[in-house]
């Protein structure tokens, strides 16, 4: 499978990555290079398997509804952007 | 009814389905410990899983799995065994992990019903495509500052159930059924509060217009958002009246997310086009598959509570209730509850007609709850016993309820302090009418030459006379006994 640059130029986009115009051919490239790669797994046969999202072979654990977390603004805010104000991380205004 | 819009090629039908956020009831979050509870101070409740340090580690809370399954088995949907969490990618400032854990492929909960009820009467089946947990993003505040957004994290990881329907919705009315129906629902269980002022339930509504007659799926316009049941209905109508004047004139209809303006009441686009959103879901690696224990799944069946709809049917059965009242008891549990304890081993008609009447109309005037009530559920039966008994008219009865309101008192107590006991004795009944009508020889005489409708006149003067303490009853027949002398 082969990326385009208008592909590669999306992706960037999605990840928030800044990718000027002239690495695009290159990593189009070096993108279409690990998705060969990967493609071989479709080769193999998986008639019956059953779809695996996990190598462990085991289920979630649980925890109880308790409350053992939390109440440390200052730990959480200590490395807010631009410090916190009154309590709050602040960011450029997005309003949609 | 079916419900259309005229257009001016013809009739549209309104295609609507609702996904609603219900956030879960726990004490902990879906994914950490950090506490769940409203109002808090700005991110007091924030753990560094919440926060999206590095190097955190998801582990699922029991209760948030339980209550989704609980809320599941209320909706008579199926309870998928294994469910899959993914990552839905997207950068927002109030999401710090840059995904938000979520269920895609797999969900918690498969397809279930839900019976709405029409004002006309009627019922109607809508499906329930899926339920599946997710993890609740921060909240912005847009308002604090000139150039600044805020931002408090302390709803960051709380576990929602999205609950989604089947576009199955014809009509603004069906919608706010819906949503009061689900809302009923998960009260009844307990898995979600319903205060959709807090945020606990919030609706996003999926509409698209197609000619009457067909069956055709056209593009659908997502609605984000709406906290309120009014504002739902407003938006859905509005954002279909859009869609039939697009195609009228010949345009087409982008499937796009729009935003309801409830101060302008319309709908606008919200993200522009060349942010079309790609989630790029994948399965999280850092959770395993949730696998249920089908004897969980069997208990939490077994501790469901009787819901809205069975309630409602018993209410029509057991008490001789119509279809209307029983629906407006059972629509609250408390107010369910309430009514059975007024209406046991007692007269359910009259039981039913004092507490939505009076004891609801209470609750108005004073702003109080049925949880909190100012009229016990044992004084308003005992207040119906006195009316059975005879010893309160209903009027009279009445004057009592007041006054058990102003006082607090149980109504035995104000009949012997007040003195309002009904006057039942024929004597005392018959010397108040003769004294009315010895003060009247006109009127008596008009009477007796067959003006009928003066009747009423005179029953009022008796009861006047006897302080309203007279049996209504006694005093009609009593009257006309009187008259044909």
């Amino acid at each position: 499978m082969s990326l385009d640059r208008t592909t590669v130029r999306a992706i960037a986009n999605l990840a928030r990555i800044a990718v000027p115009d002239e690495d695009l051919d290159h990593l189009a490239g070096e993108l279409s290079n690990i998705l060969t790669f990967v493609e071989d797994l479709s080769s193999a046969d998986t008639d019956g398997i059953e779809p695996m999202s996990s190598v462990a072979a085991m289920s979630l654990p649980m925890r109880d509804d308790v409350v053992t977390d939390g109440g440390y603004a200052d730990k959480v805010l200590a490395n807010a952007p631009g410090g916190a104000t009154e309590g709050f991380f602040t960011v450029p205004k997005v309003v949609e | 009814m079916t419900y259309l819009i005229e257009g001016e090629t013809g009739e549209w039908e309104l295609v609507i389905g609702l996904e609603v956020h219900a956030q879960v009831v726990s004490n902990a979050k879906l994914f950490s410990g950090a506490a769940t509870r409203f109002g808090a101070e700005p991110n007091s409740q924030v753990s560094f899983i919440d926060a999206g340090f590095p190097g955190m580690l998801p582990v699922i809370n029991r209760v948030c799995v339980e209550q989704a399954v609980r809320t599941g088995l209320g909706l008579k949907a199926k309870i998928n065994l294994t469910s899959v969490f993914a990552r839905k990618n997207y950068f927002y400032a109030d999401l710090p992990q840059g995904y938000q854990i979520s269920q895609y492929e797999q969900p918690i909960v498969g397809n279930g019903t839900l019976t709405i009820d029409l004002a006309d009467g009627t019922s109607k089946v809508i499906g329930i495509e899926r339920l599946h947990l997710e993890q609740d993003a921060g909240k912005s505040m847009h308002d604090q500052h000139p150039t600044r957004s805020y931002i408090d994290l302390n709803r960051s990881g709380v576990a929602l159930m999205e609950i989604v329907s089947k576009p199955d919705l014809r009509s603004p009315e069906e919608a706010g059924a819906y949503i009061a129906k689900l809302r009923s629902i998960l009260r009844y269980l307990g898995t979600c509060d319903g205060n959709m002022q807090e945020g606990s339930l919030r609706c996003d509504a999926n509409v698209s217009v197609r000619p009457k007659g067909s069956d055709e799926l056209r593009t659908r316009c997502e609605i984000k958002n709406v906290n309120s049941i009014r504002f739902v209905q407003q938006a859905i109508e509005y954002e279909a009246r859009r869609h039939v004047e697009v195609y009228e004139s010949g345009g087409t209809i982008d499937q796009e997310t729009r935003l309801f303006d409830s101060s302008k009441g319309e709908t606008r686009s919200m993200r522009s086009k060349e942010h079309a959103h790609d989630y790029r879901y994948f399965p999280d690696p850092d959770l395993l598959p949730l696998v249920l224990d089908p004897a969980m799944v069997e208990e939490i069946g077994r501790s469901l509570p009787e819901l809205p709809d069975e309630k409602k049917d018993r209410f029509v059965h057991e008490y001789g209730l119509s279809a209307y009242d029983a629906g407006v008891l059972v629509a609250e549990q408390a107010s369910a509850d309430f009514f059975e304890t007024v209406a046991k081993g007692r007269d359910s008609k009259l039981a039913a007609n004092w507490v939505m009447g009076d004891f609801f109309g209470a609750l108005n005037a004073t702003g109080r709850t049925v949880e909190d009530p100012p009229v016990s559920a044992a004084d308003l039966g005992a207040l119906i016993d006195l009316i059975k008994d005879g010893t309160l008219s209903g009027r009279l009865a009445k004057d009592v309820f007041a006054l058990m309101l102003e006082t607090g008192k149980a109504p035995a107590v104000l009949v012997e302090e007040k003195g309002l006991r009904q006057v039942t004795d024929t004597s005392a009944i018959e010397a108040a009418i003769d004294q009315v009508m010895a003060a009247n020889p006109d009127k008596v005489a008009e009477i007796k030459g067959g003006k009928d409708k003066l009747m009423g006149w005179f029953v009022g003067q008796v009861m006047k006379a006897t302080q309203g303490k007279a049996n209504p009853a006694m005093v009609n027949e009593l009257l006309a006994n009187k008259m044909k002398d």
